[in-house]
């Protein structure tokens, strides 16, 4: 049984070494659950004397020492061992990329930070990040607590509002696709608050990132620019940003380049043009208490609205 | 024993319209687009005007929205959190265009002269009625157990909105 | 201190309690009893009239409206755990709202851990506790009325709020900021607030009545070291509730303040801090998990005891074990908080704490495995119970090593992995003794026997049931689902074992239901019991089944761990207490010698009416802080009325004052 956002299938070197440890407890606890029912089994179905004597016989007496002193050992290994992976997976390379993620009822904001302000990128429940480099993600939270976590790549870490320094650095060893999701219960769609991980070779990383500076693709059909135009005189532009136009709401997911997203509501639908619609359309009955509202618009407002956001590569 | 099961069952309705999450708004659940008219005039017989009652003015959720709201659509640019600035302040209730659920619904929908834009096809009508409902609770004319306890002030400091402030990096290189 | 005008007897001489064995005309009755008996049942019976309810002191019967009421939430608690279990039983279900489920599950943690598992605990103390220490009554009975009446309302309160759609809905924990009034709008978390601080008076009232009960009641002969586990347990975990509820209390109030009057506690925009609640609730959390699981540890040892038909292994071990773990359980809370980013060399320490709690645990299942070993096993249901408890609480023992370390948390944490492991510990922990031991004690409460068969049916679905449940959600855990979700989509790959777990959840529910209608059906039909149907060692078997209401006539003196498995052929019994009052035997707190005698006071309303102006007073602040200012003074004047003494009349006068010159002939030597 495998699920989408494994523990125990790492793809990069924090979680790899979590999953050795997971494996080393794994064994060692199975084997003393073993020996403690054996011993159990043992003592229900002995062959006993007629007459059982209260006495206590000295055999029983320095096994259970025995096997007090022996848990005592054991915990002891366990400590170690526990304590050299948290070494392990704490040490912090110099040379990392920092990414923000900032938590929000019920979605993931993600920049990328620049020197040059101009060269910032700002997406949603989408990091991409290079195969074989660390990255660094700065963890903040506008409203209240969430927890990032992609089992894949690292434990998790909390984003808690108005506490700085949460940092979690990880490494993906293998270029794929891995999902994280909110592990701090945050309210109505805790359930529907997951990101996508995508790790890429340095050079597709890097034409990524160049891509991704640049502003959002004129429109250049017909029915792409009524989209447009219903884009900015809906409600849209005052939660959304798309860089190049004049849409610049802050308290929504940027849009500059949406059709270059795999899924839309926090991971919660692939991007494609139907589940789009409805989500425009009926955001609240999709995802109920979502901060997104349900925009009444017509159907032959709709269709260029969406042909045009898919076309924001 | 018989006004002991009335004020139950009076005790529930009024909990239920507190507690209620309505995520989902039908346009006609939130009904009742402007009711100003910008003329006297009526055709037909005389017609006293429907008073229509806000339908979230009990709701403490929809307060709540509202609050949210009224930071998020930049209400408090002009109006602060109800003490005024550019635009008159909100925590008293005597206003130009009047107090009433309707009548601060159409200045939100309309829009009023000399700087309150309007919202129209800008803010999906439900959401107004939310923001309706938090504005009438900065005057104090919601009642008491379904405003919020406590005006936090976090979307005002805004401290997650500004870029991060990361510190520059050394360009990072591939391992290998 | 002395309750309600209580009469502080002259100290006595050990001699003047104790008779020989000459003039007995039973194991633990003298000639002359039936008057007593008659004399005795008009001082301590229970109250009449047609207000009697209210005015209820007798351990006996606040024991069990306390165990039925517990048992009650714990049956809605059920019912809500099924619907989650409904709802996750297959992927993007849309049986509840997330909305509903939210509020679900808040209910379900907090009917579980505040108005079920520590009450549950407390109650069947109060029941036992009197009895196997050997005295007529708890210590403080009217305190004890009061609490049993505020864990009533507040488990009323909680209900009620939650079909008004009131429900707290930020889980059990409710973390600010999501607690915030910003995030929470409404009353719910009020609600929460309000219903902690109904529960804690309770506990805390009750863990009080305990200590005084176990350290100064106790039967002369009954020192320190001849306590039984289950009453060294109960000790343990009272102080530790002593310990750990006030710290619940102040998030409750500093909650209730920051949304009630406008303070900032929690709101991190002003300064607040959202881990402050964090420190403070888990240094109540996590202990209180040990409040659950301590007294368990106890009533395994009762059953191990009786059912192996030899004393415990290793008593001292034992007693030393579960004191080390009340002492540990203080210093392991931050393990909840590892993913918040604690520094490391403090997170470190929390790791060994927890891992080492790990060792009295350990002690002390291998002294029950040795008591097997040494001892004859009779295959009862309590017994089954009890082994139960031990395949299942140690798989969830050493899943808890595993939570201790960080690493391994920061990836288990938070998912359901955590509830498979709380479920362990908790269920396979204490809801397994509980039930075997309730089946234990049965024939005392009722005076019938449960059904055998339908025991070990209702056992052996439990057990199944339980496996089949929480078993999968290790694994569930460890492929990424998380806590508190609602729904999931089927390309996670969880559909198949969520459903699995919730045919489990179906065949536990049959289990427990079976084991409530075996208690129901027996409590009427059951066969009659007698004194003491299992042979059990301790003082509690040496009265009738069911009891009389001021337990024993005489109380045996005790000579050993196991009173009535080493009875001397001479049993030496206490008289001299009056029967003409309420009056108990206080004793010293370490040899248990007798010290005084202790007049403890009549049935009265005054509790209930106090329970009433508190309750009024917590549910009249959801609304407005005005509530405490009007609120405190009708309470205080409750309290007031409540411990008014009506002992004005002269020494002399008092009834039954003459019976307290003990005759010179019953004064006999001290033979303990």
């Amino acid at each position: 049984m495998r699920g989408i956002q494994s523990a125990l299938e790492p793809a990069g070197v924090q979680a790899e070494q979590i999953a050795n440890l997971w494996t080393v407890f794994l064994i060692v606890t199975a084997i003393v659950y073993v020996v403690v029912m054996a011993f159990t089994i043992a003592a229900l179905l002995r062959r006993r004397p007629a007459i059982v004597s209260n006495a206590t016989s000295p055999a029983v007496r320095n096994t259970v020492s025995a096997a007090v002193g022996l848990t005592v050992l054991i915990l002891f290994g366990l400590l170690t061992a526990s304590i050299f992976t948290t070494r392990g997976i704490a040490s912090v390379p110099d040379r990392a990329i920092q990414i923000a993620v900032t938590g929000k009822q019920w979605w993931w904001q993600v920049e990328y930070d620049d020197a040059d302000k101009s060269k910032r990128i700002t997406t949603a429940n989408e990091i991409v990040i290079p195969v074989g480099v660390p990255v660094t993600v700065h963890l903040r939270s506008s409203d209240v607590i969430h927890s990032f976590w992609v089992p894949s790549l690292h434990g998790k870490r909390d984003l808690i509002p108005g506490k700085r320094g949460q940092t979690l650095t990880f490494r993906a060893d293998k270029p794929g696709v891995y999902r994280g999701q909110c592990a701090e219960f945050c309210g109505y769609q805790h359930a529907n608050m997951s990101l996508w991980v995508t790790a890429l070779p340095f050079a597709d990383y890097a034409r990524w990132i160049e891509a991704s500076r640049q502003p959002s693709r004129i429109p250049s059909t017909k029915t792409e620019r009524k989209g447009q135009d219903v884009f900015m005189s809906s409600p849209c532009p005052l939660c959304h940003t798309i860089q190049g136009t004049a849409a610049g709401g802050k308290t929504g997911p940027d849009l500059t380049h949406f059709a270059s997203r795999r899924s839309i509501a926090a991971a919660m639908f692939p991007n494609r043009p139907g589940f789009l619609g409805g989500w425009i359309v009926d955001a609240q009955h999709l995802k109920p208490g979502s901060q997104m509202p349900s925009i009444p618009l017509q159907e032959q407002e709709l269709q260029p609205l969406v042909t045009y956001l898919e076309s924001l590569k | 024993m018989k006004r002991a099961a009335i004020a139950l069952l009076l005790l529930t309705m009024l909990a239920c319209e507190r507690e209620e999450r309505r995520f989902r708004e039908m346009p006609s659940a939130a009904a009742r687009r402007n009711t100003e008219r910008l003329v006297s005039l009526v055709p037909g017989p005389y017609t006293a005007d429907v008073k229509v009652d806000a339908p979230y003015g009990r709701n403490a959720f929809a307060i709540s929205e509202g609050k949210r709201l009224f930071s998020w659509y930049n209400c408090v640019g002009c109006h602060a959190n109800g003490g005024g600035g550019m635009g008159p302040p909100l925590m008293d209730e005597r206003w130009r265009y009047g107090s009433d659920p309707e009548q601060i619904f159409a200045t939100i929908w309309e829009g009023r002269p000399n700087g309150m834009p309007s919202f129209r096809g800008k803010i999906p009508e439900y959401q107004v009625w939310q923001l309706v409902a938090y504005v009438q609770s900065l005057s104090g004319n919601v009642p008491k157990d379904a405003a919020n306890g406590r005006p936090d002030d976090m979307q005002v400091h805004k401290q997650d909105q500004a870029l991060p402030d990361l510190v520059p990096e050394k360009e990072p290189a591939p391992v290998q | 201190m002395s309750e309600h005008g209580a009469h502080v007897g002259d100290a006595k001489p050990l001699e003047e309690h104790l008779i020989k064995e000459e003039t007995k005309v039973g194991p633990y009755s003298l000639p002359g009893d039936e008057v007593r008996h008659e004399e005795l049942e008009k001082m301590w019976g229970p109250a009449k009239g047609p207000f009697r309810w209210f005015m209820q002191v007798d351990h006996h019967i606040l024991g069990k409206r306390f165990i039925i009421t517990a048992f009650i939430w714990f049956g809605l608690g059920g019912i809500l755990a099924a619907l989650m279990r409904l709802q996750l039983s297959r992927p993007d279900n849309h049986f509840l709202s997330a909305d509903q489920y939210n509020q679900i599950f808040t209910m379900h943690g907090v009917t579980m851990m505040f108005l079920f598992a520590v009450p549950i605990m407390e109650a069947v103390a109060v029941y036992m506790i009197p009895m196997l220490c050997g005295t007529r009554s708890l210590a403080f009975p009217r305190l004890n009325a009061y609490s049993y009446y505020m864990f009533l309302f507040g488990g009323i309160l909680l209900y009620v709020a939650f079909f008004l759609n009131t429900g707290p809905d930020t889980g059990w924990f409710t973390y600010p900021p999501l607690a915030n009034p910003e995030f929470a709008p409404g009353k719910r978390v009020d609600i929460w607030a309000q219903l902690v601080n109904f529960t804690e008076i309770s506990a805390l009232a009750v863990a009080v009545e305990i200590i005084a009960t176990i350290l100064k009641q106790r039967a002369p002969g009954m020192s320190i070291n001849r306590l039984p586990l289950y009453t060294w347990s109960m000790l343990i975990t009272s102080f530790m509730i002593v310990f750990a509820m006030p710290a619940v209390m102040t998030c409750s109030f500093y909650l209730a303040a920051d949304r009630l009057v406008g303070t900032h506690f929690f709101n991190p925009a002003e300064g607040g801090d959202p881990l402050l609640w964090q420190h403070l609730f888990w240094f109540f959390g996590h202990p209180e998990v040990y409040i659950i699981f301590i007294p368990a540890l106890g009533m395994v040892s009762q059953i191990v005891t009786a059912f192996t038909r030899r004393p415990v292994f290793g008593y001292t071990a034992m007693v030393l074990s579960q004191v080390a773990t009340g002492f540990i359980g203080f210093g392991l809370w931050v393990h909840h908080m590892f993913a918040t980013g604690i520094p490391a060399l403090g997170s470190s320490y929390f790791t060994a704490a927890s891992m080492m709690i790990a060792i009295p645990s350990g002690v002390q299942i291998f002294c029950w495995i040795a008591t097997i070993w040494m001892g004859k096993p009779v295959y009862k249901p309590p017994f089954m119970f009890v082994l139960g408890f031990i395949a299942i609480f140690v798989l969830g023992g050493l899943t808890g090593v595993m939570l201790a370390s960080i690493p391994l948390d920061l990836q288990i944490h938070d998912t359901m992995f955590v509830v498979a492991h709380l479920h362990y510990v908790l269920i396979g922990g204490a809801v397994f003794p509980l039930f075997g031991v309730l089946y234990y004690w049965f024939p005392k409460m009722t005076g019938r026997m449960q059904n055998d068969v339908a025991g070990h049916i209702s056992f052996v679905l439990m057990f199944i049931g339980f496996n089949l449940t929480f078993f999968p959600m290790h694994k569930l855990g460890l492929i990424g689902m998380t806590r508190r979700i609602y729904t999931y989509h089927p390309e996670t790959g969880w559909g198949p074992l969520n459903a699995l777990s919730s045919i489990g959840a179906l065949v536990l529910a049959m289990g427990v239901l079976v084991y409530v209608g075996n208690a129901a059906w027996s409590w009427k039909k059951g066969r009659i019991a007698g004194m003491n149907p299992f042979d059990g060692p301790t003082l509690e078997w040496a009265t009738s089944s069911p009891p009389p209401p001021y337990n024993f006539i005489h109380v045996p003196v005790v000579n050993s761990l196991e009173p009535l498995w080493h009875a001397p052929e001479h049993q030496p019994l206490v008289t001299g207490l009056s029967t003409q009052e309420k009056e108990v035997l206080i004793t010293r707190t370490f040899d248990a010698e007798p010290d005084h005698r202790y007049t403890l006071p009549t049935y009265t309303p005054w509790p209930f009416l106090a329970a009433v102006a508190t309750g009024s007073m917590f549910v009249g602040s959801l609304f407005t802080p005005w509530a405490f200012a009007i609120g405190l003074p009708i309470a205080g004047a409750m309290v007031t009325a409540w411990f008014w003494p009506t002992t004005a009349k002269k020494e002399g006068e008092l009834p039954g004052r003459s019976e307290r010159e003990f005759p010179a002939e019953q004064a006999s030597e001290v033979t303990t």
